[in-house]
């Protein structure tokens, strides 16, 4: 199914998915089918062919998402800045529109390539796809992907990352993660950012907020941090150290919640 | 509003069940959605309306299942129902709790209409 690579996967819940469905009964006329695959089939088929792509050359990739502003392009800058000498990273840039992004990760020396998607809220397995073959993988040891600044629809589609990272600033009200529970359930790390701001305002409360990501099941590290300030930012980077020693230590890395639900993941315990 | 997208998954994936049975066309999609899926069902029935036609089943029906919300307690065992934006054991309170149920969005089932038998023979091809 890839045409530029032509390299073959076996999505992991390909046991469970008959791409033709079974047959259960015929009645006059019509047949009825049994699928019980996702309804983004497709696109996790093409998800499971990216993390295939990443594992072979050895590259951590990271999926971070926000409401717009929120600091992800800023965060990406700074942790370049710090971290560009001990990892060799890239960037996949999510907007909707602009070039703008791509053009800052760029002006500090790394890879960067910008996906415009238009009028779609979220980015998909396909698009990154077509992003990380503009990438040589083999010169990368992460690749961060920037997904396009929306707290909903990207909390659908897996991209083939292996961790999902959120961040939520500080001027966005800590109640965040209880209004938006299907991206913050399926958060692997909580970046609680603009840490600066904190003393102007007063209703921002990092505890609460780290109360309403373990409301929903989620033990995910919640770190608080500014991207305009280095010495906030050692816990996240100690974080990325340890994912990348994870993913080289296991080659079946994935976000912890899969986008589609426990029933198709749930192997051989029914 | 990324239920359009993912309605034209599922009706990519129904073209190609249909075509691998070689059917006529889709009386009946029958789907799963969960209440923590990240898809508003209302949302995906409104696509699913504007998106049949244009992928060749004006007359398919969606049917949409819900699907319950429920953990169980890796503390104290207990399965309990819970809310969206409080997945906590109903018995013990304890957020330590794997969810069972409740963030399903899997295609389930389609009813296919099969080939008329006066559109399967030779003469199709004659008229
Ligand atoms: N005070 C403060 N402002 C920040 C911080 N990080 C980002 N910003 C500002 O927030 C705005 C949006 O940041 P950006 O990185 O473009 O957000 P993105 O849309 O999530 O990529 C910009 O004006 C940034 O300068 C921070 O840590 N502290
Ligand atoms: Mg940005
Ligand atoms: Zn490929
Ligand atoms: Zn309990």
């Amino acid at each position: 199914m890839c045409e530029t690579c032509g390299c073959t996967i076996t999505p992991g819940n390909a046991h469970l998915v008959a791409d033709q469905g079974r047959l259960s009964h015929t009645k006059d006329g019509t047949k009825s089918i049994e699928v019980l695959s996702s309804l983004l089939h497709e696109n996790n088929h093409m998800a499971a062919h990216n993390r295939e792509h990443f594992n072979r050359h050895n590259v951590l990739a990271l999926n971070l998402m926000s409401s717009p502003g929120s600091g992800k392009t800023a965060l990406l800058e700074s942790t370049i800045k710090a971290l560009k000498s001990r990892y060799r990273i890239g960037v996949i840039e999510g907007d909707l529109e602009t070039e703008n992004d791509a053009m800052r990760i760029r002006a500090h020396g790394v890879p960067a390539v910008q996906i415009t998607t238009g009028q779609a809220c979220h980015l998909d397995a396909h698009m990154v796809h077509d992003a990380l073959h503009e990438l040589d993988l083999d010169s990368l040891d992460i690749v961060f992907i920037e997904n396009v600044g929306n707290l909903v629809c990207p909390a659908s589609f897996d991209l083939g990352h292996h961790a999902n990272i959120t961040l939520l600033s500080v001027t966005e009200g800590d109640d965040k993660p209880a209004k938006y529970p299907v991206m913050f359930r399926g958060s692997d790390l909580v970046l609680l950012t603009k840490s600066d701001l904190l003393e102007f305002l007063d209703d921002f409360d990092t505890q609460k907020a780290e109360t309403h990501v373990r409301n929903l099941a989620n033990s995910a590290p919640v770190l608080t941090l500014s991207a305009r300030r280095e010495d906030t930012l050692g816990p996240w980077f100690n974080w990325l150290g340890e994912m990348v020693e994870a993913r080289q230590n296991a080659q079946n890395l994935t976000p912890t919640i899969q986008p589609d639900g426990i029933a198709l993941h749930r192997v051989g315990s029914s | 509003m990324h239920e359009l997208a993912i309605c034209q998954s599922l009706l990519d994936q129904a073209r190609q069940i249909v075509d691998a049975h070689d059917a006529n066309g889709i009386e009946r999609i029958i789907v799963q959605i969960g209440p923590l899926s990240g898809v508003e069902a209302p949302l995906l029935a409104q696509a699913f309306s504007i998106a049949r036609s244009a992928a060749g089943f004006p007359n398919a029906e969606l049917e949409i299942e819900t699907s319950p919300i429920q953990v169980r307690c890796q503390q104290c065992g207990t399965t309990s129902a819970a809310r969206v934006n409080a997945l906590l054991c109903g018995s013990c309170q304890s957020w330590k709790v794997d969810l069972i149920s409740g963030d399903e969005m899997i295609l389930k089932s389609l009813i296919l209409t099969e080939q008329p038998a006066s559109l399967s023979g030779p003469l199709t091809r004659a008229g």
